[in-house]
């Protein structure tokens, strides 16, 4: 069973989303989405201003035998990248809520949060996968 | 067993080659390069060793059974080598005036009216290069009638969930957009979500018939009759093409386009990843774009090239000149020898032969992906069960499989099935060694069930054991570098 | 039955196994309606020996003209042990090397064959092989509109002076992703620098042949310098044979080219009708993610013995689908197999003298026909292999008649390049020597109508 934890955000993709004090949105990939890549051997991080309409392909992480793109989950402009991923891509396998986040974002219209999954709804969501 | 690098026979001055009478250059010296290039120095016995044994360490046709789903490794024929390769034909600039050429060039032409009625086409260029570039041909041909009717909104490709992932990387690369249409339980493409996603924007739909998954789809004249009446095209890749040859053809079952991978079903080889050739046909609706340059022929000039100037509709060329010619010359004497009787023997022993190792599989304790279904030439078999059961994964057994010196089918393709092997005998296996693949078969399962951790060391006996894929593409080491 | 090795009672024992009566049952989800009668305008079946007198006919018929046409395929010597060894079973009808542990021959090769091409070109990373030098182009070409991260453009700056089939090739490869290939003029055979200096930066690539399609040698430093002060990335389409004299795409300009690409024919590869051939690519480390086709690279197994493996498969469309690199799955592996053998044979000294004699047989060439009144060179630019001539009458029935007397005497750029008026490419390369330049420059006095 895969770690979700209670005060994230989720995505239907396997995002997560965790809002900063400073109105800022952390993302990365869930535990889940790590375990089905398998070891990470490379993560493309977008460029730091870079602007993205929600839905956008920002990052890609990519394993031996798989490749993902990561959209991005609302519009807004890159504040920061995980610069670490360059040299360690596999930190999102080890760390998937922490050291293994990707990006930054500064969401123009924050309020889009308000649809995204909470932790018992993704928990739910990934059940129903499993069937 | 391995054997190391051409650069490690390192002997200063030693030469492969005999001398060269050369002239004085006439070249400024600021265009000159000052380093020598890393080139081996070996002797031509160092090379002509070191190259053999390299192709030692090699599984191929010519010395293991290779059962390998959707690559069709049948036998090729050493004849067809030998005759391509005839001096006058390895001599002949691509370039030289027809009037050198008019052999060269009838073979060629006889070999596009022999796909034609074999594919039920209208006609045919053997320009594209390989089947993805026949597919690029294809779908680059659907957008040309499409533009050229003044239709210029129709830019979405359908393609099945379980296509080979070259369908959806052609269609983006002739800029349509993919729609995906899953596959029913038995096997069929859900045709009602495809009557969902046709409409005024659908370009066309990329089908293999025989499917990806090893069995027929029954429904191909609904889809052919729903795409059609969208005012989409229907195309044919051709990858499958050996399961029906001479039973029915592209063009009976509604389809406008095909390619054919001569490398599978016309025996030409595989040569370790290529030379492939994706000859193009197509129906009269799309015969004004197809790629230049292929033989025309008239009584009175001979054989000539179809060129810009002859089909100004044409795609235009996909290649310096003539695609794989070399390739056309060896699918060319295949099928002469085949003729008609024996390309219905193709087949016919190919459908024989996979229907038999399905059922023997089955007998062995094997779980068919489709069991109610008839295998085409290739059948999908899921190791899930003993996945869960055991833990061995379809790459344990493929591994395991070269250990007992067979080559592994295809794993984890389609990607619809779970933990699956794709399993393509090929018409030229006798029973014999089909039997004995069930045996290594039957003898792994029992492995997995007994000793697991056995099954995954496998494999033991070969040049190298399992390679670490994550250090390959973590610390690219992609060429060797003088110490 | 040919390459059938089934019984009678091979068939019987196998159908009642699967438990129908007939092969015709084993089609019975073919609907009735959709089946064929049979295949009989293939014509009946030949047998070996059949085949193989035909064959031999239309080659024969065929005849072996003495050929000065280069044009982007070179008649080099190609030594016998060549394909011999490329030709045996094992890398003949082996596949695609997926299951590494049982191809490590065809692996290894890739991997000889990648730091060959690496060094020959001067840059860090070659993939396994392309198709040909025009697809190969093409490929480079949307290579580095998704490489370039500092300018978005999707206008490629090409030479006219490039090959015009490459440029052909690539348009139409191109079209469907709106990339288009903007003409760089030509000025005395070569890129024009002072059309470039005018030119606007806004281009994702510029792309220059060295040595170029019509023989000569460009100014590839001050070409590539400009590229990379106006953001935009260095393409340089090359000849194998030429790196062994001039100076590789990775030494160009300041900071060297950032992809270069091109035809490996010359490398131990038959004419053979133009195919099949092999396209290489090559590019500087910070790209090797946009690179399309296979890559191999060297790891080791579980017992830390070193091994070879395809690599960075992401790229690629088994994987990525719609959003690939490229749809390629091919690469020429049998053919890139032949020119590792052969250039492991050569050797740099090898090599160098080939290059070596080439340039020294074709400057024979141009002076042997230069003599002749009507003939003169068409640019005043230093070449390598092959020489534009200028003639004082239309060259296709120059050619014409050379042909009718067993000499095919070059390729007519007038298509191509009626700027040029009557010019005629020609090529010698180390196979055509001091005879059979005399007996070209008797049989084109003749043409001519004056005594040699």
């Amino acid at each position: 069973m895969s770690e979700v934890p209670d005060q994230l955000l989720f995505t239907e993709d396997h995002e997560w989303l965790r809002l900063e004090d400073d109105g800022d949105v952390t993302v990365g990939i869930t535990d889940h989405a790590q375990a089905a890549l398998g070891e990470l051997v490379f993560v493309e991080v977008p460029e730091t201003g870079a602007e993205f309409a929600e839905g956008d392909a920002c990052a890609v992480v990519e394993s031996v035998k798989a490749a993902s793109d990561v959209y991005c989950p609302l519009s807004g402009e890159v504040t920061e990248v995980n610069e670490a991923l360059a040299d360690e891509p596999e930190l999102v396998n080890s760390s998937p809520y922490e050291d293994g986040w990707i990006f930054r974002l500064r969401p123009t219209d924050a309020t889009v949060l308000d649809e995204m999954m909470d932790a018992e709804a993704y928990e739910r969501y990934l059940a129903e996968l499993e069937d | 067993m391995t054997e190391q690098l051409i650069f490690e026979y390192r002997s200063a001055g030693r030469k492969g080659f005999a001398p060269i009478a050369a002239g004085e250059p006439n070249l400024p010296a600021d265009f000159l390069r000052q380093d020598d290039p890393l080139l081996p120095t070996a002797s031509e016995l160092d090379v002509v060793r070191h190259y053999t044994r390299l192709s030692q360490l090699n599984f191929s046709i010519d010395t293991h059974f290779y059962p390998l789903g959707s690559c069709t490794m049948k036998y090729n024929p050493r004849v067809c080598n030998r005759l391509a390769m005839l001096p006058q034909f390895l001599a002949r600039h691509p370039l030289a005036a027809v009037e050198h050429g008019q052999g060269f060039m009838q073979t060629l032409y006889e070999l596009q009216q022999m796909l034609e009625v074999a594919t039920g086409m209208n006609a045919v260029s053997l320009t594209p290069m390989a089947g993805a570039q026949g597919e690029f041909a294809g779908v680059a041909m659907i957008r040309a009638y499409h533009d050229a009717r003044g239709d210029t909104e129709r830019r979405q490709i359908i393609v099945p969930d379980a296509a080979h992932g070259t369908n959806p990387a052609t269609a983006t690369m002739c800029g349509c957009d993919v729609v995906e249409v899953p596959t029913r339980a038995d096997g069929d493409l859900d045709i009602d979500k495809l009557r969902a996603v046709v409409g005024p924007q659908t370009a066309g739909i990329m089908l293999t018939n025989p499917s990806t998954l090893g069995v027929f789809e029954r429904q191909i004249k609904e889809i052919a009759t729903l795409v059609h009446d969208a005012g989409g095209l229907l195309y044919y890749d051709g990858a499958n093409l050996n399961a029906i040859l001479g039973k029915t053809a592209p063009g009976a079952m509604g389809f406008d386009v095909v390619h054919v991978n001569l490398h599978k079903t016309f025996s030409t080889p595989h040569g370790g990843g290529g030379p492939g050739s994706g000859a193009v046909g197509v129906g009269a609706k799309l015969r004004p774009f197809l790629p230049i340059p292929y033989v025309m022929h008239d009584t009175k000039g001979g054989y000539y090239w179809a060129t810009e100037a002859t089909c100004p509709q044409s795609i235009g060329r996909l290649s310096a000149f003539m695609g794989n010619a070399g390739v056309l010359l060896r699918a060319y004497v295949y099928m002469r020898m085949l003729g008609s009787k024996g390309m219905q023997r193709v087949s016919d022993f190919s459908v024989l032969n996979a229907n038999y190792l399905m059922v023997r599989l089955q007998e062995a304790g094997f779980t068919l992906a489709y069991p109610e279904r008839r295998a085409s030439h290739e059948f999908v078999v899921s190791l899930k069960q003993i996945t869960r059961d055991t833990g061995v994964t379809a790459m344990d057994f493929a591994k395991a499989l070269l250990d007992h010196g067979f080559h592994a089918p295809t794993t984890y393709f389609p990607l619809l099935v779970p933990e699956c092997l794709l399993i393509e005998p090929t018409e030229s296996e006798s029973r014999q060694t089909l039997d004995a693949f069930v045996h290594a078969m039957a003898d792994i399962r029992q492995q997995a069930y007994d000793d697991a951790d056995a099954v995954k060391q496998a494999p033991l006996n070969m040049p190298v054991r399992r390679l670490d894929d994550v250090r390959a593409a973590k610390q690219p080491d992609l060429t060797w570098k003088r110490d | 039955m040919p390459f059938i090795p089934h019984t009678d009672d091979d068939v019987t024992a196998m159908l009642a196994a699967i438990g129908v009566t007939s092969l015709d049952k084993l089609f019975e989800e073919i609907p009735a309606e959709l089946r064929i009668a049979g295949l009989d305008a293939v014509g009946p079946a030949l047998s070996e020996a059949e085949i193989s007198r035909l064959m031999q006919r239309r080659a024969r018929a065929d005849g072996e003209p003495l050929c000065f046409i280069g044009a982007g395929a070179y008649d080099h010597y190609v030594p016998a042990a060549v394909w011999d060894i490329a030709t045996r079973g094992e890398f003949y009808s082996a596949y695609t090397p997926y299951q590494a542990e049982a191809s490590q021959g065809t692996l290894q090769v890739i991997y000889e064959f990648q730091t060959m091409l690496a060094s020959l070109t001067g840059l860090d990373v070659s993939n396994a092989s392309l198709y040909d030098g025009a697809t190969a182009f093409a490929e480079a070409c949307l290579m580095a509109v998704r490489a370039n991260r500092r300018n978005k453009s999707r206008k490629i700056l090409v030479a006219r002076s490039l090959s015009p089939v490459y440029r052909e090739v690539a348009a139409g490869m191109l079209k469907g992703q709106g990339i288009t290939l903007v003409e760089l003029p030509l000025q005395d055979g070569c890129c024009d620098l002072a059309a470039l200096q005018s030119l606007g930066g806004d281009y994702a690539a510029v792309a220059v042949q060295q040595p170029s399609f019509l023989g000569t040698l460009e100014q590839v430093d001050h070409i590539t310098d400009w590229a990379h002060a106006n953001n935009a990335l260095m393409i340089g389409v090359v000849n194998p044979t030429s790196l062994a004299l001039l100076k590789p795409p990775g030494q160009w300009g300041s900071n060297g080219a950032d992809i270069a690409c091109g035809e490996g024919q010359p490398l131990g590869v038959p004419l053979s009708a133009g195919g099949p051939y092999i396209g290489f690519m090559v590019c500087a480390a910070a790209v090797v993610r946009q690179m399309p086709g296979r890559i191999v690279g060297r790891t080791v197994d579980i017992d830390g013995k070193p091994g070879f493996t395809l690599t960075l498969q992401a790229r690629e469309q088994h994987i990525r689908r719609s959003r690939a690199t490229s749809n390629i799955c091919t690469n020429q592996g049998l053919v890139a197999t032949a020119a590792t053998i052969y250039m492991a044979l050569m050797g740099a000294t090898g090599l160098r003298e080939v290059a070596r004699s080439c340039n020294a047989n074709t400057g024979s060439l141009v002076a042997a026909l230069t003599a002749l009144p009507g003939v003169a060179p068409a640019f005043g630019q230093p070449y390598f292999h092959e020489a534009a001539l200028r003639l004082d009458r239309p060259v296709g029935p120059v050619l014409d008649a050379l042909s009718k007397q067993g000499v095919l005497g070059g390729f007519d750029l007038s298509r191509d390049y009626p700027e040029l008026g009557h010019t005629l490419l020609v090529c010698a390369t180390e196979t055509r020597g001091t005879e059979d330049i005399k007996a070209y420059a008797s049989v084109m006095s003749d043409v001519f109508g004056v005594a040699a």
